[in-house]
């Protein structure tokens, strides 16, 4: 019975393990959400490099502000870049037709990408892309090949090139395996603080995509806390009515 | 389940009864209901799935307060919820973990049955009643998918409306086409879904009420599969009631609530550190709006349906259409409502049924597992292969049933029910 009990757990609490969609290996962000002055940079970032492109469309400025601890004139003055209203959402003018016109894709809003690719993902996306001559943009990137954007953080990354090795497949097709990059020309950033800042950013759209979730944590330990008090309670409770009944 | 409470009431609740029977009510299903005192662990699920559907109502009405069932707002109005509605994440959260926690308590609900024979003499329209709590349940969470709007929302109904178009004589098509009100999934299909994601709980509402009325009528069954009512008389509550029997009300009452704690925690648990459950709950594909013009690499239901999704992948298409596939899963279905006649042991409970129905249910089990698995899983030729052994086993379980069932040694059935 205890084996039957078990197979049938197993089937309705499937291993929390899903196969990585394939791939190039990902480093881990091991991002702080609780890091407030992390996420104040990251947002910061977000709006000097990224925002001009992609949106930010289901989160407000005032909600952000509130959340990172940051004064309405802060958030003025760091965040809305585009000008607007501090209760609005987070939109820019790049349209679906720009996006086509310019890059040849719909640029993607950015709220939910965290949770869409991953934190993993995105930090490591941001690191690595690479110098490829045959793109149109002079740029390729290992985490997603083809990309149609140009590496937006290469003045303080400064640009790298990737070293593949030619190696074969189980069915003996020749294809080149990703190695690891060599810094061509430094940015403004060390590597370290490169990595770091990226660490900042990829901060802040984890939080963007789940503004709740530190929130949601501490309110589930509460939670937790109050029902094990209360579990004593109904046990107790069942005890003393069962205790008649042989 | 004669009320022996012959004491007229008094006062406002003497009112009530004049003209409504509270008091009769009352005692008929909870204070005089004398079910057996020997339920172990498996008898929390039934009032669990209660609690869920409760729960999965007020969600689901504090959600459509915010919700906007078009193909234009519904993701917007969703994320919406998540960040601009007072509380809304966590009414939100407890609506899409409470999808999946409704199918795991009913999943071990119906296991129940399986082991203990519920389903048996005289529970059988006890158990078909169930059964079709399930398909509506099933129905409810197909169409509550849709609504959030993503790509795994859109993909995954895509394929289930296509299900129609695969039946012959030109009737599938038009009817997949009535279903969706389009020629693809669109507004029109999300704002039907909405519709009866809103009016399907009703319905199930309905049936838990008949399942519950039939429950009562026929007397709880236990793990010894004894006839309680068919045992001696006499109780410290009544000398009418069956000697085994404890009125539900307050010792089951009493007992569910620790049950029903345990259960919140566990929930809660998710709700609070996991409620994506690594892709299981909510899926990834999901956090990207529904584009139709963009099929995501990879299809799959939300894991209480793949069972049965491995079941449709695991038959090849022949004489050139896919209909044979959704006949079996149709009737994968189907033959659970046949199960109370498909079982002819002498003895209803698995503790006093033989190894080969033992062997029989653990590897129905394994094969139930092992196809959900399966189905949440990219069809390869070996996965394939897999899922056609196990929907094989699957079917076997229940239609050897009548033979090994009868064949098999039983061991004496006592009296009198065991602690």
């Amino acid at each position: 019975m205890k084996k039957l009990l078990a197979a049938f757990l197993l089937s309705v609490a499937p291993a929390v393990a899903l196969a990585s969609g394939g791939g190039a290996h990902l480093d881990s962000a091991n991002v702080n959400l609780s890091d407030k002055d992390s996420l104040k940079r990251g947002a910061k970032l977000f709006a000097d490099y990224c925002f001009g492109c992609h949106s930010l469309k289901y989160a407000r400025y005032e909600r952000v502000g509130t959340d990172l601890g940051m004064s309405p004139d802060d958030v003025k003055r760091d965040l809305m870049v585009a000008g607007g209203k501090i209760g609005d959402l987070m939109t820019n003018a790049m349209g679906a037709a720009d996006g086509e016109k310019y890059f040849g894709t719909v640029v993607p809003d950015l709220t939910l990408v965290a949770r869409l690719r991953g934190e993993d993902w995105v930090y490591t996306y941001l690191r690595s892309f690479y110098v490829d001559e045959k793109r149109p943009l002079g740029v390729n990137n290992v985490v997603f090949p083809d990309v149609g954007m140009p590496h937006v953080l290469a003045d303080l990354q400064g640009v790298q090139k990737a070293v593949f090795t030619d190696e074969k497949d189980k069915d003996g097709n020749p294809h080149k395996v990703f190695q690891k990059f060599e810094l061509v020309t430094p940015g403004k950033l060390s590597p370290q603080d490169y990595d770091a800042a990226v660490r900042d950013l990829t901060a802040y759209l984890a939080y963007m995509a789940e503004p709740v979730r530190v929130e949601r944590v501490a309110l589930g330990i509460k939670v937790l806390l109050f029902l094990a008090v209360f579990f004593v309670v109904a046990y107790l409770l069942k005890k003393e009515y069962w205790k008649d009944v042989h | 389940m004669a009320t022996e409470e012959t004491t007229p009431t008094t006062g406002l609740l003497g009112w009530i009864d004049q003209r409504f029977p509270l008091t009769k009510v009352w005692n008929e299903h909870l204070a005089q209901y004398y079910a057996p005192k020997n339920f172990n662990f498996w008898y929390f699920f039934g009032s669990l799935a209660m609690l869920v559907l409760v729960m999965q109502i007020l969600t689901g009405v504090w959600l459509a307060m915010n919700y906007k069932p078009s193909a234009q707002d519904a993701f917007a109005s969703v994320e919406y919820i998540m960040r601009d509605v007072d509380w809304g994440w966590l009414i939100r959260y407890l609506h899409s973990t409470g999808a999946s926690a409704f199918f795991i308590v009913v999943y071990l609900h119906m296991f129940r049955g399986l082991m203990y024979g519920s389903y048996r003499k005289p529970r059988e329209l006890l158990w078909i009643i169930g059964m079709l709590i399930y398909v509506a349940m099933m129905a409810t969470a197909f169409f509550g998918y849709l609504l959030p709007w993503g790509q795994m929302s859109y993909w995954g109904a895509q394929v289930i409306v296509n299900l129609f178009a695969s039946i012959p004589f030109g009737i599938g098509e038009p009817l997949s086409t009535w279903v969706r009100g389009d020629y693809v999934i669109s507004d029109a299909t999300l704002n039907r879904f909405f519709a009866f994601h809103f009016l399907f709980p009703f319905i199930l509402a309905a049936l838990v009420f008949v399942h519950i009325v039939a429950l009562h009528k026929v007397g709880s069954n236990n793990p010894d599969g004894i006839e309680i009512k068919k045992g001696p008389k006499g109780n410290r509550w009544s000398p009418t009631a069956p000697a085994d029997g404890i009125p539900f009300h307050p010792y089951y009452s009493v007992k569910d609530i620790a049950g029903v704690v345990v259960f919140m925690a566990l929930f809660l648990a998710v709700v609070f550190f996991a409620p994506d459950f690594g892709g299981y709950f909510l899926e990834k594909p999901n956090f990207e709006p529904a584009n139709p013009l963009k099929t995501p690499e990879h299809i799959a239901p939300v894991w209480y349906f793949t069972p049965f999704y491995a079941m449709l992948r695991a038959v090849p298409s022949f004489a050139g259409t896919q209909f044979w596939g959704v006949l079996v899963m149709g009737a994968a279905l189907v033959i659970l409502f046949f199960l109370p006649w498909l079982d002819r042991s002498s003895v209803k409970s698995i503790r006093y049924k033989g190894p080969v129905f033992k062997a029989a249910i653990a590897i129905f089990v394994i094969s139930f597992v092992v196809l959900g698995y399966l189905g949440t899983q990219p069809a390869t030729p070996i996965a394939t292969l897999l899922a056609q052994i196990f929907t094989a086993l699957y079917f076997l379980f229940f239609l050897l049933m009548p033979v090994y069932s009868k064949l098999d040694k039983t061991k004496p059935v006592p009296e009198r029910v065991t602690p």
